[in-house]
């Protein structure tokens, strides 16, 4: 593909160094690196309040960078903010179009603000209305248009300059399980198309679908980085959740497992359930097999990728939801 | 399947480094057709520019007219270059209120992520205000007519006077603007442009003569622009004279340009 507005030659999409963000006495952002090569697909996994949002509108020149430094295809963030804007398409946690407008009038606008002239932008907007099946909701006002249908085209507004570089911030937020998969199939296109996309997201398995590449980042810092595989070996590739008929004997059955697996594996018991970190999916029928043998009694049994909760036990010691309760100590 | 980057684009071109005037222009054009559509779209926008003359030139004319000039038919040629100050400050006040729900709102994230000159919403929006402003002057002027008001100035006084309001609509709004970019949220802005508003527009010529006023009022009633510009109406569209008034009414209006503007720009700038 041949994008838009041409970046310097490199192969490193976004680079930031020790990047940092202090709102009043909440540090958001507190020291991060990030290096997205060309191409690539980089997910940002963290849970409510890491500072996902703050890092991409720092990146995109939303907010000020407080410290540190953040270059797009070798150009100083901070220096030269208006060719910046003209690399990156910019899709926020919340759809940014303007409500008044309909699907139509908002691409035409955005499209007349980059320079398009008058047809070239009314076609544009034709053929992005048409790639993200809004062509019936064209002359509809924002207003009325459904959550998903937003985020559609507030996506398609981020491309009208064929952006060679694409931040998506929370894309599939609040979307149902169809249109979810949806996003992430025109998110692919968009990298077969030769983009470069940043995403952040609160799900391991949208990470996992998605990414070449994984950040977790837990309170404004960056706790691991890797492969999706590399992520999720260091948590067990799955988990098995088993929930006791008879949940006083929790503990019994945590030893059993223990025994079982040969190992000593992450108990999360919770109202008679236990969380099993497993290497191997396999020895899940090991675990229920060694249950039925000592008449341990379950009501239900899953396995199941790793919860991001689980990532974030393994990572940080703790759960994502004391990061939340320390986000309001800080 | 279709690639979602479109075909058509801001052809491959090399980085700008900076929006050129031309640049500028144009997008302060797109976001004044940005505002236009949503003029159409809520309509309720235009009642402060519609409403207001029709009910104040009556109401005024009425009550006042017999009082201050004798007989409502000599009272109009004072009162509706008053009013049509008035309208037209209300008018501006609300463009403050708009700007700052504006900047609230998602879609201004966009703007801001956009290789766009920054001034452009700005410049967008006090483009399409004028049509606010002409529509004010427009109807004040037709209200008084049907009301018995002939201006002596003819068609020539007439024209100026309703140019220099809609100029001077403009100039002030920058004032409006400077609070929209620095108050808290919409409502503050209309809580303080509320108190400008009211010594602004009471605080003149506008309604009654000045000379029954104490003496530092008079001075502080001199001053105002909107005064000064009511006069300058008065003598444009009862005269059809280009008196020294008019040039005062431009030279104290630009002057709240000259003030204004800037800081009103500066302090956008800050959250653009
Ligand atoms: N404008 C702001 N003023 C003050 N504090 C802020 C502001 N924006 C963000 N914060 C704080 O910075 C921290 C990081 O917020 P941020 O929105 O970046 O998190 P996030 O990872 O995007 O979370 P979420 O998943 O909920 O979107 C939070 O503690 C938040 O309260
Ligand atoms: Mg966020």
């Amino acid at each position: 593909m041949t994008t838009g507005p041409r970046p310097a030659v490199g192969s490193i999409a976004v680079e930031a160094t020790a990047l940092e963000k202090q709102f009043n006495n909440v540090r958001a952002v507190d020291g991060i690196d990030l290096c997205v090569r060309r191409g690539q697909v980089f997910g940002v996994l963290g849970p409510n309040g890491a500072g996902k949002t703050t890092m991409l509108k720092m990146l995109a020149t939303l907010l000020s960078i407080d410290g540190g430094s953040a270059r797009i295809f070798g150009i100083d963030v901070a220096a030269r903010p208006h060719e910046v804007r003209q690399l990156v398409g910019v899709t926020g946690q919340y759809a940014s179009v303007d409500e008044n407008l309909t699907g139509r009038e908002n691409l035409v606008l955005f499209g007349r603000l980059l320079g398009l002239p008058r047809k070239g932008a009314a076609q544009t907007a034709e053929e992005l209305l048409a790639a993200f099946g809004l062509a019936d909701a064209a002359d509809r006002q924002i207003k009325q248009f459904s959550g998903g249908m937003r985020r559609r085209l507030d996506l398609a507004a981020s491309l009208i300059s064929r952006p060679p570089l694409i931040f998506l911030d929370e894309p599939t937020t609040g979307l149902d399980p169809r249109t979810r998969g949806q996003m992430w199939d025109t998110i692919r296109q968009l990298v077969r198309d030769g983009a470069t996309v940043l995403l952040t997201t609160q799900y391991l398995d949208e990470a996992d679908q998605l990414a070449d590449r994984i950040a977790v980042i837990d309170r404004g810092k960056k706790v691991a980085e890797g492969t999706p595989d590399e992520l999720k070996a260091s948590v067990g590739n799955s988990t098995l959740h088993v929930r006791l008929e008879d949940r006083t004997r929790t503990a019994d059955a945590a030893a059993l497992v223990a025994r079982v697996l040969g190992e000593d594996p992450v108990l999360t018991p919770e109202a008679g359930g236990l969380n099993i970190a497993l290497a191997d999916a396999n020895r899940a029928a090991d675990v229920l097999i060694a249950l039925r043998q000592a008449e341990l009694g379950i009501t239900t049994a899953s396995v199941r990728q790793p919860s991001l909760d689980e990532v974030f036990l393994a990572l940080t010691g703790h759960h994502t939801s004391d990061a939340d309760q320390n986000e309001v100590a800080r | 399947m279709t690639p979602l980057l479109p075909t058509r684009g801001a052809a491959a071109r090399p980085l700008a480094p900076r929006p050129t005037l031309r640049d500028t222009i144009d997008q302060s054009f797109a976001m004044a057709w940005r505002a236009l559509i949503k003029m159409r779209r809520n309509p309720e926008q235009f009642f402060d520019v519609t409403l207001q003359p029709l009910l104040f030139t009556a109401m005024f004319t009425y009550i006042f007219g017999g009082a201050v000039a004798g007989s409502t038919a000599g009272y109009l040629p004072i009162i509706i270059p008053g009013i049509l100050a008035q309208t037209t400050l209300t008018a501006c006040m609300a463009t403050g209120i708009q700007l700052r729900e504006d900047m609230d709102k998602g879609v201004f994230d966009r703007f801001k992520s956009l290789p766009i000159a920054r001034i452009a919403p700005l410049a967008g929006s006090a483009i399409a205000d004028l049509l606010r402003y002409s529509i004010a002057a427009t109807l004040t002027i037709l209200v008084g007519i049907a009301m018995g008001y002939r201006p002596g100035g003819g068609i020539l006084g007439v024209g100026a006077a309703w140019l220099l309001t809609v100029f001077a609509g403009w100039a002030l709004a920058w004032v409006f603007t400077w609070l929209g970019t620095i108050a808290r949220s919409a409502q503050a802005v209309q809580g303080i442009s509320m108190m400008i508003m009211f010594p602004l527009s009471f605080l003149s010529n506008a309604f009654v003569p000045t000379q029954t006023m104490p003496g530092w009022l008079q001075t502080f009633v001199s001053i105002n622009p909107v005064t000064l510009v009511i006069q300058a109406v008065r003598d444009l569209m009862n005269d059809g004279a280009f008196t020294a008034n008019v040039g005062w009414a431009v030279l104290g209006c630009s002057a709240v340009v000259a003030v204004f503007a800037p800081l009103a720009v500066r302090s956008y700038g800050r959250k653009m």
